[in-house]
């Protein structure tokens, strides 16, 4: 950091400028080699894994006879055409927790950034107080939260909302626990603070005195929100849905504690394929067709978004 | 600390560093993302050298038992399942562990890291099918697991000499089974009886007796579990069937899927669970469930309603094995660490402890000095009558294990 806090140079000649030296070149390496350490990380535990998990879904064999690649690249088709709804259910599972997450997060975010005052710091830990437990346990404990019994189906039943979302399909009968609903509560309680941080930085950015412009144009403040503060928030928006979705259509915990046969998502299968088959080069190519998929719908989100920013 | 003071840099550079932060080439923007995305996929696309891995055949390993360092190093890594072991007061001694380090001299590190069979195996694959060291002396695995890694070649051979307990006092239910008769690589810690549960209170007067009551009845809907360790949860519905566990074809097989799969379908089973159930039970949500018989004494002694039954067409009777992994260091300690765990002194207090079936003889006048309710337990020293209800769940060749495991994923929903 020399460069940036160099003094300018003395207005009149003393002893110190008689020995000034050229300037050094020595430091043209240094953005290397502190790159270097997070370029090995990446490449230890990134990308060689990558070039593992891409070479096993090729190959064929069983685990007493061993695996070899014989570039049998229709393992990748008949783990489309065999899991196909898993996919779409992780997609839609997740699409729909990313949405409700914005939806409870935006006005969260929106209230901490610009109307909490004195208890900003306070409403921002709260919101980061639940990662002091760990992800299992907070699952675990929306399985007490949404019990048969318990006081959350109580009310909906009185209320007679579950009659709606059964009919909907996504509760059954009269319970809640071990349904679509349950899968998605779960999802978009665990990844809400990844939607709300982002949120929270991009809005808390935004020049108040936009605000006061837009007032003194006679904008009313529903137009103030549609015109300036959303389209300046709209970084947030787009990394917080990417770091709630891509984790989301990848997760396998809310789907196996709170869910049924018929919510198990991707995630679930890789699992299952990996640790229970033993189909190593399915779980390979499943977990590929995860991540292809998730790039694709990722480009074509952030194409769609026309923000320039993400952060 | 020299201090950044923008007022004295060049105007020039300064512009530059804004340009940096904010919306320069350095800034993450949408185009260097879409770039960077596109960029990788180009570069996994040019991998060519995927064909330089391979996984090895896991049967080249055999014959890599290493030399034993029992004598010159008296220690013993043992890796066991949580609540598998007795605990003082304090919750951070194991009284019967500290006293065979005080008779022996060998000191045992003694780590609960094993909770799930598929997934244990999935942590030591690397270094067993590599011939290396797992960095455990002796683990302790449920049978169809046992079963696998003897046929992979996996595991040494025990010396019989270092076990005269073990091969006398080891009861004659567990002696051969038929992955490894005789006991020459295993020898059981603990038998497991998979029973059906149910919660008094939330079956609310219907009588659970059997699979098929689970399985038929409509009051029941959504509120009955099934195990996710495929061997439970089938082995109990083919004895339901009428059907032997011990020898079943693969038609047989066939049939207790769609059986459960008909139960499935119509949403009377409510989930697949592993050892979650038992917080499930307990609060009512399930009504009845294939369960652990020692979970269900445990839970018992919480939840008043909890109870069990054992159906008149019989039990599944599997065994946790203690098994010494290829290059361990310490094998005789391992063995003595077994041997230990066979006279009926240990076997009793540990028996106390877990609640698990006991399978050493002549525990039952020990026990009943620590513990008296628990020796007349049949689900922890079983009597003649549970023992000829018993059933095992036969092993399985590499091919049927893998088709039936399949089958069972399908089953549960992938």
């Amino acid at each position: 950091m020399t460069t940036l806090t160099e003094a300018p140079p003395p207005l009149a000649p003393g002893p110190a400028a008689t020995d000034e030296k050229p300037p050094r070149r020595r430091g043209r390496l240094t953005p290397y080699w502190l790159l270097l350490p997070g370029i090995l990380w990446l490449l230890l535990f990134f990308a060689l894994p990558l070039v593992y998990q891409a070479s096993t879904s090729v190959q064929t064999g069983s685990l007493e006879e061993g695996y070899k690649v014989t570039w049998h690249f229709a393992t990748y088709w008949d783990a489309l055409s065999a899991y196909w709804p898993q996919f779409m259910r992780s997609v839609l599972y997740a699409g729909t927790a990313t949405a409700l997450c914005l939806l409870l997060g935006y006005p969260l975010a929106y209230l901490i950034a610009f109307r909490a005052g004195r208890w900003r710091n306070l409403i921002l830990i709260l919101v980061i107080a639940p990662f002091f437990t760990s992800f299992l346990i907070r699952t675990l404990a929306w399985k007490t939260i949404l019990a048969d019994g318990g006081p959350v189906v109580g009310a909906l039943g009185s209320l007679h909302l579950l009659d709606v979302t059964s009919t909907l399909g996504i509760t059954a009968g009269d319970r809640v626990l071990a349904t679509p609903l349950a899968v998605v509560c779960g999802l978009t309680y665990n990844f809400l603070p990844f939607m709300i941080l982002p949120l929270y930085t991009s809005l808390e950015r935004i020049d108040g005195r936009l605000h006061e412009a837009a007032g003194d144009l006679y904008a009313k403040p529903f137009t103030t929100f549609r015109k300036v503060t959303f389209p300046l928030s709209m970084p947030g928006v787009v990394s917080g849905t990417l770091l709630t979705f891509i984790p989301a259509s990848g997760d396998y915990v809310n789907a196996d504690l709170l869910g049924s046969t018929d919510t198990r998502m991707v995630g679930n299968v890789i699992q299952t394929q990996f640790l229970r088959t033993l189909d190593y080069p399915t779980a390979a190519a499943l977990s590929f067709i995860l991540m292809a998929a998730i790039l694709l719908i990722v480009t074509l989100y952030i194409r769609k978004s026309g923000t320039e920013d993400l952060v | 600390m020299e201090q950044y003071e923008p007022d004295r840099l060049a105007p020039a550079r300064l512009a530059a560093l804004r340009r940096g932060f904010g919306s320069g080439r350095a800034s993450l923007t949408r185009r260097s993302v879409l770039r960077a995305a596109t960029g990788g996929a180009f570069a996994l696309g040019g991998i060519g050298s995927l064909s330089a891995c391979g996984i090895p055949a896991a049967k080249n390993t055999a014959g890599v038992s290493s030399e034993d360092h029992s004598a010159a190093e008296k220690r013993l890594n043992f890796s066991n399942w949580t609540e598998y072991m007795d605990v003082d007061e304090s919750e951070k001694h194991h009284p019967t562990l500290d006293a065979f380090t005080r008779r022996t001299g060998i000191k045992v590190k003694y780590t609960e890291d094993i909770n799930d069979n598929v997934e244990f195996f999935g942590k030591i694959k690397p270094q067993l099918a590599a011939g290396q060291d797992t960095g455990r002396d002796l683990i302790c695995v449920t049978d169809w697991l046992a079963a696998r890694l003897i046929r992979f070649g996996w595991v040494q051979k025990l010396d019989p000499s270092n076990l005269p307990h073990a091969y006398a006092n080891l009861s004659q239910q567990f002696r051969t089974p038929d992955w490894d008769p005789g006991r020459a690589y295993s020898y059981p810690w603990t038998g497991i009886s998979t029973v059906i549960a149910y919660n008094k209170k939330a079956l609310d007067g219907e009588e659970v007796k059997s699979v098929s009551d689970m399985l038929d009845n409509p009051r029941l809907k959504g509120r009955v579990g099934f195990l996710s360790e495929m061997r439970d949860s089938i082995g109990m519905t083919l004895l339901d069937m009428d059907k032997d566990p011990a020898k079943f074809t693969d038609d047989d097989y066939d049939a207790a899927i769609a059986r459960l799969q008909k139960a499935v379908d119509n949403s009377q089973i409510r989930r697949f669970t592993g050892n979650d159930y038992t917080s499930d039970l307990s609060k009512g949500d399930l009504a009845a469930c294939i369960a652990w018989a020692g979970d269900v004494v445990q839970l018992k002694a919480d939840t008043p309603e909890v109870d069990f039954v054992i159906p008149d067409s019989g039990y599944l009777t599997s065994t946790d094995n203690l098994l010494v992994p290829n290059k361990a260091r310490h094998k005789t300690n391992a063995e003595r660490l077994i041997d230990y765990y066979y006279e009926p002194r240990q076997a009793a207090e540990l028996a106390a402890y877990i609640n698990y079936v006991c399978p050493v003889d002549g525990v039952k006048a020990e026990l009943a000095r620590i513990d008296p309710d628990a020796a007349n337990n049949p689900l922890i020293i079983p009597d003649a009558a549970m023992a000829a209800k018993s059933h095992a769940f036969r092993s399985l060749s590499q091919k049927e294990e893998t088709a039936y495991e399949e089958k069972f994923a399908k089953l549960t929903g992938a």
